[in-house]
């Protein structure tokens, strides 16, 4: 992908001496960094293929400090780029050669455990995994669980508006929310949502700041729903002989009536990747695996795993493991979480795509994903959060090799264009950041985009906040704003008035 | 007044675009019936969407719906009920509360109230369900966003923020709807007898266990007998949805966990439905005309004690609880303002809000409906206002002072 980010300010760069000096008068000495060795560990996200350093990066602790230093920025106009732990996939948190990097990483705590009204409070660099732990032993979970949940913030999570593999039946993080605090880049610190309540009086802003992707105010304070942990939970894990057959089973539950903690898909090249890396017990030789975890009350969990099971079989089901033992069941899922370390070890680099479809037309993508393959020469293994109709197609390919990088990304990009093509989406969870941006034309017409880019300029005029992610094209907000009069004449006179 | 009846989007962009231009007004309605909801607007003219009624593409398989916003819910209804689905949102049918005829509120209505109905914590509200719309800006431009797919987050998240925007910013023309199955079965719990301090508390103790209850509510005395369903005293209710072997069970889990505060009482099949049709529709605080309803948000445990708080304040208090203490509904004589500085102390003390859903136009000319945004808040929202109808005509005054 030959990627244009916005054009650095020269005389940004050129201050930065003077930048980083008034940084340090705002902030703690330890929170200022601006040394070459120590900018490095924050060049790139997860997106690995793009790295540029920022100018500077700042480590805050309060609300009050991201407030003097976003109104700081913006008196200089100086770019900001807001970071959780650094794990989007679609470049997010890539820096800007002219910004500085906004690092959450020291809001770090936990500042409200409030079990009588199942929420919590804490500050967005907790990370997901953390927010479970705190209440794990009271029976409680926060349910959208992301792969990368050990590693990933709270703030990172509402920036992108993360799933993971039980959100068909909890939802995604913005079903999970019930407030944030955030800082605009003017300084202004908003409380947004309705704090421990399901709703907020006005707009709903909660809604549209959840999977905005950094470009709308820095997130500083969350507050999440807790669920109860289920009484029981059971899994079954069947191979079938071809992709169809899965596909159709999977529409068959769901159409059932039956609503799964999750269902999963891997497709032969992903199986025995997960075979070869840490031998789940996959059957090797099946098409294409699905794994349908149900959970709930007891006696419910064990009638609707009957059901599961018979509906597998009548799709032709060619193996079938079912299990209430929580060990077993973990046995499972252990290739589908390893599923990107084991391709990795398949192939020195992979791009993971993230479109979503129409479940019923996934045995036409597939074979499609099959023959682009085949075109592009490059492997490609698929996982799959197949009950939402969500793909993620790894694509294999070798850095080091001359345009193996520019294929696989031409080849990701087909992929997502005949995502849409079918009725779907660029992006389920992930993000669009840099890696999908100039593709948003695909779904997208100019008008579309000016609609939402107009929804930023209400946030942030100057357009200083994570610039160059989402928008393949950026217009000044006062060209935006202008309102175009089309002349006097009644264009609907022949309407019918009562 | 001259009521505008647009045919096709672009109509409706053409209308749009020169009201701006010549700063006229309108007021936009879905059925065209109702007038008292939020703040009266002042409007030049009427955009009657009547027009856009109907179902364009339905898909049980991947259970989407895509629709014309003045699709009456009561057909809508018909037509999933016929493939065993549902708006698992479950938006109500306030009409009679205000004196109208049930059945005649349209699905647009409900998403730009952001209505939602007894399973909210579970199930979420019209904002959760909303997938991508079509629509036109103040601008007199179409744009779409969203998609129609349920795991989308490419670009913002608009539906959801025209979801609750009371046609303040963009006028719908099509919405695409995420739609969930009807259960095999479903059964509610009722425990008779229970006193409010008592309710508060086995309320939360019921939706934070692992019994799933798909919604969980409280009519104290005086609502329950004024019930559709006819309860005999003040009831703690829980549905219970699932395959209906598994149902027994559920019971007899809840009889272990609320131990001897009473005993369970199964009300089983269309006697279920109604009962939780009347929660929904606040169907207890009917018809009282003369009363002023509040709608209050609240922390769930927080709500048995507001209520109690103001059931002493103000004599002649009417309520009930849903969400498991997290909705309160407050019928309150209309007085001169509906006793807002006390109600609005209380949810406000209690970390809620609240909103005045139905009063005399008397009181709402010094009352506001929606509880004021904070001043950092209050600021963003008039941006987006102007971001998305800069000349102001789309009805103005609905969600307050402009
Ligand atoms: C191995 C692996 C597995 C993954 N599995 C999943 C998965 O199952 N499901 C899924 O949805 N995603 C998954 N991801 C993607 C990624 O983990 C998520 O997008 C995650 O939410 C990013 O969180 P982060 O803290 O790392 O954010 P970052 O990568 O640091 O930032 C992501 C974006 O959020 C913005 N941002 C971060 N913090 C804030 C804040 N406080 N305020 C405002 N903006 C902020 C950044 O500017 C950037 O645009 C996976 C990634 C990896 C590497
Ligand atoms: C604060 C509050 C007050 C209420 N007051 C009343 C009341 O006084 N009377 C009553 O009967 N119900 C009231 N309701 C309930 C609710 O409005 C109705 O149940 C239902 O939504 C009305 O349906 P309708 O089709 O008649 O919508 P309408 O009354 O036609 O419209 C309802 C709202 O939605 C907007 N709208 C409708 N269609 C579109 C569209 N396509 N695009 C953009 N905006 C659209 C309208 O501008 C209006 O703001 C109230 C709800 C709330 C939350």
């Amino acid at each position: 992908m030959s990627l244009t980010m916005p054009v650095p300010d020269g005389a940004v760069i050129e201050g930065r001496a003077d930048l980083l000096a008034h940084l340090a008068r705002l902030l703690p000495a330890d929170a200022v960094i601006g040394a070459d060795s120590a900018l490095a560990a924050y060049e790139c996200d997860a997106l690995t293929a793009y790295v540029q350093r920022p100018l500077a990066v700042v480590l805050p602790r309060t609300t009050e400090e991201v407030a003097r230093v976003l109104r700081a920025c913006l008196e200089r106009g100086v770019r900001v780029v807001p970071r959780g732990a650094g794990t989007s996939l679609s470049g997010g948190a890539l820096p800007l050669a002219d910004g500085i990097v906004l690092s959450l990483a020291r809001f770090n705590r936990i500042l409200d455990i409030d079990l009588d009204n199942r929420c919590i409070t804490a500050q967005p660099g907790v990370t997901n995994l953390a927010l479970t732990k705190a209440v794990e032993a009271d029976g409680f979970f926060y349910a959208p669980d992301p792969s990368s949940q050990i590693a990933c913030t709270i703030g990172g999570n509402v920036a992108e508006n993360s799933g993971g593999v039980h959100c068909l039946k909890y939802g995604l993080t913005t079903h999970n929310l019930l407030g944030l605090e955030i800082v605009l880049m003017d300084g202004t610190v908003a409380r947004i949502g309705g704090g421990k309540t399901l709703d907020a009086p006005g707009y709903d802003l909660l809604g549209v700041v959840t999977g905005s992707e950094g470009l709308l105010g820095v997130v500083t304070e969350v507050t999440v729903r807790l669920t109860p942990a289920p009484q029981g939970i059971g899994a079954l894990l069947a191979g079938f002989a071809t992709v169809e057959a899965a596909g159709e089973a999977v529409a068959a539950i769901v159409g059932a009536g039956i609503v799964p903690a999750g269902i999963e898909m891997m497709d032969n090249l992903a199986i025995n990747a997960a075979e070869d890396f840490c031998a789940p017990g996959y059957p090797r030789d099946a098409a294409a695996l699905l794994i349908v975890e149900l959970d709930g009350p007891a006696g419910e969990v064990e009638a609707q795993m009957d059901r599961v099971s018979a509906i597998l079989a009548d799709h032709g089901a060619t193996s079938q493991k079912r299990t209430r033992d929580a060990a077993e069941r973990l046995g499972f899922w252990a290739g589908r979480k390893a599923a990107f370390p084991a391709v990795g070890r398949i192939s020195p680099d992979y791009l993971c795509m993230d479109g979503t479809i129409p479940r019923a037309r996934l045995p036409e993508v597939l074979g499609r994903i099959a023959s682009l393959s085949a075109d592009y020469g490059l492997r490609c293994a698929n996982v799959f959060h197949a009950g939402d109709g969500n793909l993620h197609p790894l694509i294999l390919y070798d850095a080091n090799v001359d345009d193996e990088l520019a294929r696989a990304e031409a080849f990701g990009a087909d992929i997502l264009r005949t995502c849409v093509a079918v009725g779907g989406v660029l992006t389920g969870e992930h993000g669009v950041g840099i890696e999908k941006r100039d593709l948003m034309g695909e779904m997208f017409d100019d008008t579309d985009l000016a609609v939402q880019q107009r929804l930023k300029c209400a946030f942030d005029p100057k357009g200083l906040l994570n610039p160059g992610k989402v928008f393949p094209v950026l217009h000044a907000c006062v060209e935006l704003g202008r309102l175009k009069v089309s002349g006097g004449k009644l264009r609907f006179a022949d309407l019918p008035r009562f | 007044m001259e009521r505008l009846a647009p045919r096709s989007t672009a109509d409706v962009a053409a209308i749009v675009a020169d009201c701006t231009a010549r700063g006229h007004r309108l007021n936009v309605i879905g059925a065209g019936t109702r007038a008292g909801l939020g703040h009266p607007v002042t409007a030049d003219a009427v955009l009657d969407l009547g027009a856009f009624a109907g179902i364009e593409s339905y898909e049980p398989g991947e259970q989407i719906i895509t629709l014309g916003p003045a699709t009456p819910l009561a057909e809508l209804d018909a037509v999933l009920t016929d493939s065993g689905q549902r708006l698992a949102f479950d938006p109500p049918d306030t009409g009679p509360l205000f004196g109208e005829a049930p059945g005649l509120g349209t699905i647009g209505g409900a998403v730009a109230a952001n209505l939602a109905g007894p399973a909210r914590p579970r199930a979420g509200a019209a904002r959760d369900h909303l997938l991508g719309i079509e629509a036109v800006s103040g601008r007199g431009e179409v744009f779409k966003a969203g998609g129609r797919v349920v795991k989308n987050v490419t670009g913002y998240d608009l539906p959801k923020l025209l979801a609750g925007s009371f046609g303040t910013l963009a006028v719908m023309t099509r919405l695409t709807l995420r739609l969930g199955g009807r259960p095999p079965g479903t059964v509610t719990a009722a425990l008779l007898d229970i006193a409010p301090a008592e309710a508060g508390h086995l309320m939360q103790r019921i939706a934070g266990s692992g019994l799933e209850p798909v919604a969980i509510a409280y009519l104290p005395a005086e609502v329950a007998v004024r019930e559709r369903h006819p309860l005999a005293a003040a009831a703690l209710l829980v549905r219970f949805e699932g395959p209906a072997s598994a149902l027994p069970e559920r019971l007899a889990d809840l009889q272990r966990l609320v131990g001897t505060a009473a005993p369970v009482e199964a009300i089983e099949g269309p006697d279920s439905d109604d009962t939780w049709a009347a929660v929904r529709d606040v169907a207890g605080l009917l018809p009282d005309g003369e009363r002023a309803l509040w709608r209050l948000s609240l922390p769930p445990a927080a709500g048995c004690g507001v209520a109690m708080d103001l059931t002493a304040a103000l004599p002649g208090l009417r309520w009930f609880a849903d969400w498991a203490g997290a909705r309160l509904w407050l019928a309150v004589p209309a007085g001169a303002d509906a006793a807002a500085e006390t109600v609005r102390a209380a949810a406000r003390a209690a970390g809620g809000h609240a909103l005045l859903f139905r009063a005399p136009l008397t009181v709402k000319a010094r009352v506001p409906v929606f509880e004021p945004p904070a001043a950092g808040v209050g600021a963003i929202e008039r941006s987006l206002r102007a971001a998305f109808d800069p000349a102001g005509i789309l009805n103005p005054g609905k969600m307050g002072p402009a």
